[in-house]
């Protein structure tokens, strides 16, 4: 049974359409990586799944039923822009956001202190949010999300405006979740951080689905006819190679149909040509974007 | 726990520890000893007592005044001249002196000198002396106790009579409206802090995105009651405070209004009306502020969209004055059924008439219709713009999304 499964979704404001046939599922133990540029309707597209507002038509259904209201304390919801309650502290607020969860104090405060401590943010659990800076505020309520150990979690840009180690200790945490079996659909600007977490991916534009499916395999489904060469030295002419294309630090070499990478690789060994760097050409999904949305996504 | 209730707990701790609310709870007693401070400060500055010693001279110009010497606290002498009067005022052997000039009757005024610093004569002085004059003029022409009742005070009551003609239960006075005029004030006060306080509470959380956080663990429902109630509670809180205090403020303030204080009369069911109308008050001003908390993108923006009810609600204060002139007039029934203004003026009204029981009816009957349909609205608005930011609806727009909701 999906823990999400949503169903050819819909939803306009006025004129515009936010969302436009969205279908996806999402399995126990996996994360996807909700990718597109602002407006793209993944905003939308999570408020629906959470039922702060109903599509125009279409289905959402959590962990196998309708949205219903026993549901959300199973639920961790992260959103984009995030406040916090600033006369109270970090552990005041975490106590109160996880007791609406169902949350008993004594147990909150233990799993508090340990998420705290990964995210490096223990010795700080006393001191009022208003004193607190936007990541260390950031972090607070990334614990907040997770602390009632839901089975759902929704993570909107959850790296934004934090350090790179602090980037490293959340990712620690989403991978930990996925180890457990919680789902978690990640909704960022950040195609790295989809590429190194995420199982599956789900890449929309102008509220359309563009891409949708594991990451290795989208991503294979996307290979060029084409290799990249990272090498010392000069090389004479490639037979079955139709263009060059220098980039920073390698260069992209376009092949004929019936040539294969490996004629390639040969004909440079033959050369005696001192190679650091040879692989078939697999795009990034910034690059995948770019093809398919004709527009550069970041 | 009940989700409404862990709600309600921080909501209401979070509101009684507001340095506004707290400010608001003890400036209202505070103030009101204050009033009473000053007016005691001044009575005392323009007032000095009147003691035994207090000797006060005259020159009689006319040569009638020469009786009634002894006028309680203050004693008086004659003296032939005007110099004579200065020299023993010089010397100490009186306090002041007065001169009664020879056409005293055609200008009834005399002229008084006082080494003292006085704005004023005093109102213990003013009253011994002008009693010592009209008795020795009127001593030849009338009875003693003629003299007795030019000088009383008229004292002019009122007695209102049902439209059957017998004494009303309830009668008109101006010490009557005193109770309801506070209680109007505290509760338009009340109300207007808890408006305020409920719209920047959820300005701050649609500000912030918490109610995102919030709706992600509760419905739209659960959180708005548990906001409602809780701030209720708060504002309730704060009129119990007020009404405890009450008895001591009344009690000091006894000695300054004593022969007001003495009049005042609490209208009958006037507790049981003023806890009714305090709560459908509140969540009438309750269900308004969510409607404007749910279209507003900020705390400043619902702050100003909610002036206009807040204002409306005080227009029972405002004409206060027109209401106690003319307490008859039907603009003051509109007002006491118009559900915004209902509360403050039907707890007026009962100072001061019977209100027939039909119009207590149609009062809160308007009342609970409007918080019921404001509750229904309230609630599907909340839900539908909770999520804009940014740009606030305009009044199609929120009609629109309401008929396709």
């Amino acid at each position: 049974m999906a823990a999400v499964e949503v169903k050819h979704l819909y939803k306009s404001y006025a004129d515009v359409t936010a969302v436009n046939d969205l279908t996806f599922s999402v399995e126990p133990g996996e994360i996807l990586g909700l990718i597109g540029p602002n407006g793209a309707g993944k905003s939308s597209a999570i408020k629906m799944i959470l039922d702060f507002m109903k599509p125009d038509a279409g289905i959402v259904r959590i962990f196998g039923q309708p949205m219903h209201e026993s549901f959300k304390d199973r639920i961790g919801y992260l959103p984009e822009e995030r406040g916090l309650y600033k006369r109270l502290t970090a552990m005041e607020l975490i106590l109160y956001l996880a007791s609406l969860k169902g949350m008993d104090r004594k147990t909150t405060e233990e799993r508090a202190n340990v998420l705290l401590d990964k995210v490096g943010m223990l010795e700080n659990k006393h001191k009022k949010n208003k004193e607190m800076s936007k990541g260390m505020g950031q972090l607070i309520q990334f614990v907040v999300t997770v602390v009632h150990d839901p089975d759902l979690i929704i993570l909107d840009e959850p790296f934004s405006g934090l350090d790179p180690i602090r980037t490293a200790s959340v990712q620690e945490i989403i991978s930990d979740l996925r180890q457990h079996g919680k789902t978690v659909i990640l909704s960022t600007h950040q195609m790295n951080k989809v590429e190194e977490l995420c199982d599956s991916v789900l890449m929309i534009n102008k509220g359309k689905t563009v891409l949708y499916g594991d990451i290795p395999t989208s991503r294979a489904n996307f290979r060029k006819h084409s290799v990249r060469l990272e090498a010392e030295g000069s090389w004479s002419d490639i037979p079955g190679v139709i263009e060059i294309r220098p980039h920073k630090g390698f260069v992209e070499l376009m092949l004929e149909p019936d040539v294969t990478s490996k004629d390639i690789l040969d004909n440079l060994r033959d050369q005696g040509v001192s190679i650091n760097r040879f692989e078939v050409t697999t795009p990034s999904l910034n690059e995948i974007f770019l093809e398919l949305a004709g527009t550069d996504y970041e | 726990m009940n989700k409404v209730f862990l709600l309600f707990r921080h909501e209401f701790i979070q509101a009684i520890k507001k340095t506004g609310y707290i400010i608001l709870t003890l400036a209202i007693p505070v103030l009101a000893l204050i009033i009473i401070g000053v007016v005691q400060l001044f009575t005392t500055l323009f007032e000095p007592a009147v003691d035994e010693s207090t000797r006060v001279g005259y020159v009689d110009q006319v040569g009638n005044f020469n009786a009634y010497l002894d006028q309680g606290l203050i004693q008086l002498y004659p003296y032939q001249s005007e110099d004579s009067a200065n020299a023993a005022l010089v010397e100490g052997e009186i306090d002041e002196f007065f001169l009664i000039p020879s056409d005293f009757s055609s200008l009834v005024s005399i002229e008084r000198y006082t080494m003292a610093r006085e704005i004023e004569t005093p109102m213990a002085k003013r009253y011994a002396i002008s009693s010592f004059l009209i008795r020795n003029m009127l001593k030849d022409e009338v009875p003693p106790g003629i003299i007795e009742t030019v000088l009383s005070p008229l004292d002019m009551s009122i007695t209102r009579l049902d439209e059957d003609g017998s004494v009303a239960d309830s009668q008109s006075n101006i010490g009557n409206i005193i109770i309801p005029g506070i209680y109007a004030f505290l509760l338009s006060m009340a109300l207007m802090f808890g408006n305020n306080s409920l719209i920047s509470g959820l300005g701050e959380e649609k500000e912030s995105r918490l109610i995102e956080v919030l709706t992600s663990s509760v419905s739209v429902s659960q959180m708005l009651i548990g906001k409602v109630l809780a701030l209720g509670t708060a504002g309730l809180l704060q009129v119990v405070l007020w009404l405890v205090s009450a008895p001591l403020i009344l009690d000091l303030a006894s000695s300054t209004f004593g022969g007001l204080l003495a009049n005042i009369q609490i209208p009958p069911n006037f507790m049981v009306f003023g806890v009714i109308y305090f709560v459908l008050g509140y969540l009438l001003f309750a269900v308004l502020s969510v409607m404007i908390g749910g279209i507003v993108s900020t705390a400043a923006d619902g702050h100003n969209l909610s002036m206009f009810y807040i204002m409306a609600g005080y227009i029972p204060l405002w004409t206060f004055g027109a209401f106690i002139a003319i307490p008859e007039h039907p603009i003051w029934v509109v007002l006491s059924i118009f559900p915004i203004t209902a509360p403050t003026m039907t707890m007026l009204r009962m100072g001061v008439s019977n209100i027939p029981g039909w119009q207590l009816g149609a009062s809160l009957g308007v009342m609970i219709l409007s918080i019921a349909i404001g509750q229904f609205l309230s609630v599907k608005i909340f839900r539908i713009f909770m999520l804009m930011y940014g740009k606030r609806p305009r009044a199609r727009e929120i009609f629109q999304a309401l008929k396709s909701s």
